[in-house]
């Protein structure tokens, strides 16, 4: 491996005073005293968060207002710190989604828990949980902490996705399963 | 009016109410100093600084608002949150000389003010008085001498700490502090060897320096900093050296030795040094500007008695004692700000030095640059006074 010797060169007179590095210094400061404040009043001014940022995990609807989760659980399985807790149910046989047959009754996700990995996300067969730009959780008891349905979906909203498989698979099935 | 009824009050009043005057008044800089200091590091930072803190009671005042961004009522709030905190005493502390050196600090940080004048009027006789509590000849010396008591509390609290990083913060602490001051003491000779001319009466009031500075033309009437801008400097470096403010502030660099001397310290007693600290540094700025920058006169060249003269003219009570004596203050306090906004943009500039660069500095650099300034003016001063 080569070796660079940089030779350090010996301070002059001035440079040894320290005085013309101080005053550069107390210019550079100075002309930040003059200028704007860089930082946002957080809780009133928020920053701006990217559209990848992935913060807390949430539920969403298609564009029907379907739940697009099918309480496979596959999220519950996979969730590191088990910060998942999903109880499957049964679609009622006279809703429209009735084909769809499965739906969470409950599902709650401990945001004391969860460590922001996004698996659940990732192994999701349905694109039904997402990691959102929500970044700040905050409350005074534990059970503030866990989001339950309704509020995962409060936080999730519609995802607009125009692919709606599961009607295609209705209508599918009402021609015979033919193509 | 004139204030003869209150040299006509018992010497043991007069005392009291000047000492408790010095107290209400220095506690309060020395605190609004800290909040100014939170704010200056903020604004040189680019933040905004603490803002928030607003009592409900008096959220219905207008314009409350430019105090609570200004932070007044955190400085409150901090300071009296001192007062109510649990004050702890470690158990393996000196718990005499503990509690001994928080005052300590304070005595000489109180003290030092009485000989520091801050404003002058016109009497009947048209004869300028100073605005002083004390006026002493020794002035100067005084300063110093009580001034530089300081550092036995510093020690004292590092050795009562009884622990290791006090210690070191302690002795860091009285060398410097001792390295510094003869630097200090030989940059000011200069001023005092020009006003006390052969024949004249010697003093070392600083009273009298500011009158020095006040004569009528070109050189009468230029501040000792243009005419020993080495001395002013070296003043300068020193102050610094000897208030521990950045860049010299080894006594507590918090990077190396947690807190210095007052690691060990908590709430009030704590909150003493610092206070004597901020003390320190409105005396020291208060004595480099009466030395250097004319004190009370508002502009080099342009004299307090002149400006209330010319001020005459336009409202006639501008002669009166009161108000004089008040615009004297004022202009001194403005020049005070000014030199405690310089110490405060230094230290939110400047990297702390090395300690062996902090005694290089004073010894082989500052100490030989004062004694030749010195020697310099010495001769100049001896040819011109001839
Ligand atoms: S969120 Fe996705 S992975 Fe989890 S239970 Fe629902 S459908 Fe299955
Ligand atoms: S982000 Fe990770 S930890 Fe959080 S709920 Fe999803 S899988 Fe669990």
């Amino acid at each position: 491996m080569a070796v660079i010797q940089v030779e350090r060169k010996p301070l002059s007179l001035l440079e040894r005073t320290y005085i013309p590095q101080i005053v550069g210094g107390l210019r550079t400061t100075l002309r930040h005293f003059f200028k704007p404040n860089v930082t946002l009043q957080y809780p009133e001014q928020r920053p701006e968060i990217s559209k990848n940022y992935r913060g807390v995990p949430t539920l969403v609807m298609d564009p029907n207002g379907r739940e697009k989760c099918v309480s496979c659980q596959l999220c519950e399985f996979v969730c590191p710190p088990k910060a998942i807790r999903i109880t499957p149910g049964e679609i009622a046989a006279d809703s429209p989604n009735a084909h769809v047959e499965k739906a969470p009754q409950a599902f709650d996700i401990d945001m004391l828990r969860c460590i922001y990995c996004g698996l659940c996300q990732e192994v999701c067969p349905e694109e039904a949980i997402w990691l959102q730009n929500q970044f700040s959780m905050s409350g005074y008891t534990r059970a503030e902490m866990v989001n339950n349905k309704a509020k995962l979906y409060e936080l999730g909203g519609t995802l607009p996705d125009p692919h709606l498989k599961w009607d295609h698979k209705k209508a599918a099935a009402e021609h015979g399963n033919g193509h | 009016m004139d204030f003869s009824f209150y040299f006509d009050l018992p010497l043991w009043l007069r005392l009291v109410l000047q000492g408790t005057a010095v107290i209400l008044v220095l506690f309060p800089i020395a605190a609004a100093c800290s909040m100014a200091e939170r704010k200056i590091s903020a604004w040189l930072q680019g933040r905004p600084g603490p803002n928030r803190t607003l009592p409900p009671l008096l959220a219905w005042v207008p314009g409350i608002w430019v105090l609570q961004k200004l932070g007044i009522f955190q400085l409150a709030a901090d300071g009296g949150k001192f007062v109510f905190k649990e004050d702890p005493v470690p158990g393996h502390v000196n718990k005499l000389y503990f509690i001994a050196a928080p005052i300590l600090a304070m005595i000489p940080a109180l003290t030092t003010v009485v000989v520091v004048p801050f404003g002058a009027y016109l009497d009947s006789a048209g004869k300028i008085v100073p605005l002083v509590l004390a006026n002493v000849d020794i002035g100067l010396l005084a300063v110093f001498a009580v001034s530089s008591l300081g550092v036995y509390a510093v020690i004292l609290a590092g050795w009562a700490s009884n622990s290791k990083y006090p210690f070191l913060g302690g002795v860091r602490a009285s060398a410097q502090l001792i390295s510094y001051e003869l630097s200090m003491t030989l940059s000011v000779l200069p001023v005092f060897l020009w006003i006390n001319a052969p024949g004249g009466q010697g003093t070392l009031s600083l009273f009298d320096v500011v009158q020095f500075q006040s004569q009528p033309g070109f050189w009468g009437g230029a501040w000792f900093v243009f005419t020993m801008p080495l001395s002013a400097f070296i003043f300068l470096v020193a102050l610094f050296a000897e208030t521990n403010r950045q860049p010299f502030d080894m006594p507590e660099s918090e990077s190396d030795l947690v807190g210095g001397f007052h690691t060990e310290y908590g709430a009030f007693k704590w909150s003493l040094f610092f206070v004597a600290e901020y003390c320190h540094m409105v005396i020291g700025s208060a004595v480099f500007i009466l030395l250097f920058f004319g004190g009370w006169n508002p502009l080099p060249w342009v004299t307090l008695t002149d400006t209330v003269q010319a001020l005459a003219h336009i409202i006639p009570v501008a002669t009166h004692p009161l108000f004089m004596g008040i615009l004297g203050i004022s202009i001194f306090l403005v020049k005070i700000c000014f030199s405690i906004f310089f110490f405060m943009w230094v230290r939110w500039t400047l990297p702390r030095f090395r300690y062996d660069q902090v005694m290089n500095i004073g010894w082989k650099q500052l100490l030989p640059l004062s004694i030749a300034n010195l020697i310099a003016y010495t001769i100049g001063i001896a040819l011109l006074q001839k």
